[in-house]
């Protein structure tokens, strides 16, 4: 690589490093531009807390894996870094799926199948085969964790409004306080079903486009 | 790269996976089975009506189920430890040496007797808890829990509008004899006291409960007859 001698060194945090990690969070996020891992966004997405958990176990998934990844690209034999690729994810998610099950019993049985899924979200693989594999540790980690809060900003945002509409409550406290029931309002119990999900996905897809003109296609 | 260097280094691979999840395994183990035992005081508990927060489980649990018996089959206490009954294991063995856990509430005086029940839904197991009245007929509340019905449908047996009809239902009819509740599909009637309304779109593990529930009740009946003619 020529990089040695025509770059100067980078900084930690260069504009080049910094976009890695802002850019999943906006133009190339995830779930609302490229459209991946919208199976446990509609699942999961019923209680804030829950929701919480699933991004900061993504995060942690998703930065890690990336960095191993990163780590052991020289040594990775091509043909079967698929495969690598893959045990490195199911050995991190298991992990994750242990520990949650240790410290937070309830929100791992509120999360049940959806933890051991994170191994088939698409987004995790994506970003090892096209990024992890051929860059430096730490833009890989800043790609990683980019990435993952992008779907984790999705899911949060997501969460709230479902959270909010469906049960009148945040992190599982009241918030529409009780003279707005009496006055005739009611919680939208079609909020908590997977359907409104997607069709909140949907309307978060649409405002998303609409106040970036560039990411619609014209053709 | 030879095909050498890719065996190699895909056995190092497992090997060192396998090390790190087993570690955790078995680090990570004692918590989980802590949080299992907690679950299970919260399912028991929540029969006679009462909600446990986690932290506060342990204590309400010893504080209103105030006798644990082991029975066996013809409703005699036998010895062993009623928590630690596994009803997986003992629907395995034949009837004779089956080990049936009962426990017993003491709410404000009024005693509650609750029984463990496990069967077989759609997908895997079911298991859940009745409480009864004193009388040993009416049910008091009943606690489900599934290992993997489907969210939505199957998996709805563990919701509190399902699990609440069970409440002032009874299991014996006038004349005495033995009429578990039934899930009724297509909805029960309303003054039928032996009978609960199914699940729509889940047919199969509400018909696992219906057997559940006979098969769960019959191994009890020596001792709930007996204990009645006591009364």
């Amino acid at each position: 690589m020529s990089e040695k001698n025509t770059a100067p060194k980078e900084t930690l945090f260069s504009p080049k490093n910094r976009k890695l990690l802002t850019e999943p969070i906006g133009k190339e996020n995830p779930i609302t531009v490229q459209v991946l891992g919208i199976c446990s966004v509609l699942a999961i997405t019923v209680q804030l807390e829950a929701s919480l958990v699933m991004a900061i176990s993504v995060v942690a998934v998703m930065g890690s894996a990336n960095v191993i990844i990163s780590l052991l690209r020289h040594g990775i034999p091509p043909r079967i870094r698929i495969i690598v690729q893959l045990t490195v994810i199911a050995s991190l998610v298991v992990l994750v799926d242990q520990i949650l099950k240790a410290f937070l019993y309830d929100v791992s049985r509120q999360l049940s199948v959806f933890v051991g899924l994170i191994i088939t979200n698409c987004i995790i693989m994506g970003r090892l085969e096209a990024f992890a594999l051929s860059n430096k540790v730490w833009p890989s980690f800043l790609d990683g964790i980019g990435n993952a809060a992008g779907y984790g900003s999705i899911l949060l945002l997501l969460a709230a409004i479902r959270e909010l509409l469906g049960s009148g409550t945040l992190m599982g406290y009241q918030v529409i306080p009780n003279f707005i029931y009496q006055i005739g309002y009611e919680d939208n119990g079609l909020m908590i079903l997977p359907p409104m999900a997607l069709i909140t996905v949907g309307i978060i897809i649409w405002v998303h486009r609409h106040r970036d003109r560039s990411l619609v296609d014209v053709s | 790269m030879s095909n050498r260097y890719v065996f190699m280094y895909a056995s190092v691979m497992v090997v060192v996976v396998a090390l790190v999840l087993s570690s955790a395994a078995t680090l990570l183990r004692p918590l989980q089975d802590r949080n299992m035992r907690i679950e299970k005081m919260q399912n028991i508990l929540s029969t006679i009506g009462i909600e446990a927060h986690r932290n506060e489980a342990i204590e309400l649990f010893e504080e209103y189920i105030k006798e644990t018996k082991v029975l066996n089959y013809q409703g005699e206490e036998i010895d062993g430890d009623a928590f630690e009954v596994d009803l997986q294991d003992e629907n395995r063995k034949p009837l004779e040496e089956r080990q049936l856990p009962l426990f017993i509430a003491d709410v404000d005086d009024e005693l509650f007797y609750i029984v463990p029940i496990r069967g077989n839904g759609l997908w895997g197991a079911i298991w859940g808890y009745l409480s009864f009245y004193e009388d040993l007929v009416t049910i008091a509340g009943a606690n489900f829990d599934h290992a993997s019905e489907t969210p939505g449908l199957g998996a709805e047996i563990a919701d509190p509008p399902f699990e609440n009809q069970f409440m002032g239902k009874k299991i014996f009819d006038e004349e005495g004899g033995f009429k578990p509740v039934t899930v009724v599909k297509g909805g029960a009637p309303d003054d039928d006291p032996h009978a609960v309304d199914a699940i729509s779109g889940g047919t199969i593990t509400s018909n696992g409960v219906t057997d559940m529930l006979r098969n769960g009740l019959k191994v009890y009946l020596p001792y709930f007859e007996k204990q009645k003619t006591i009364l």
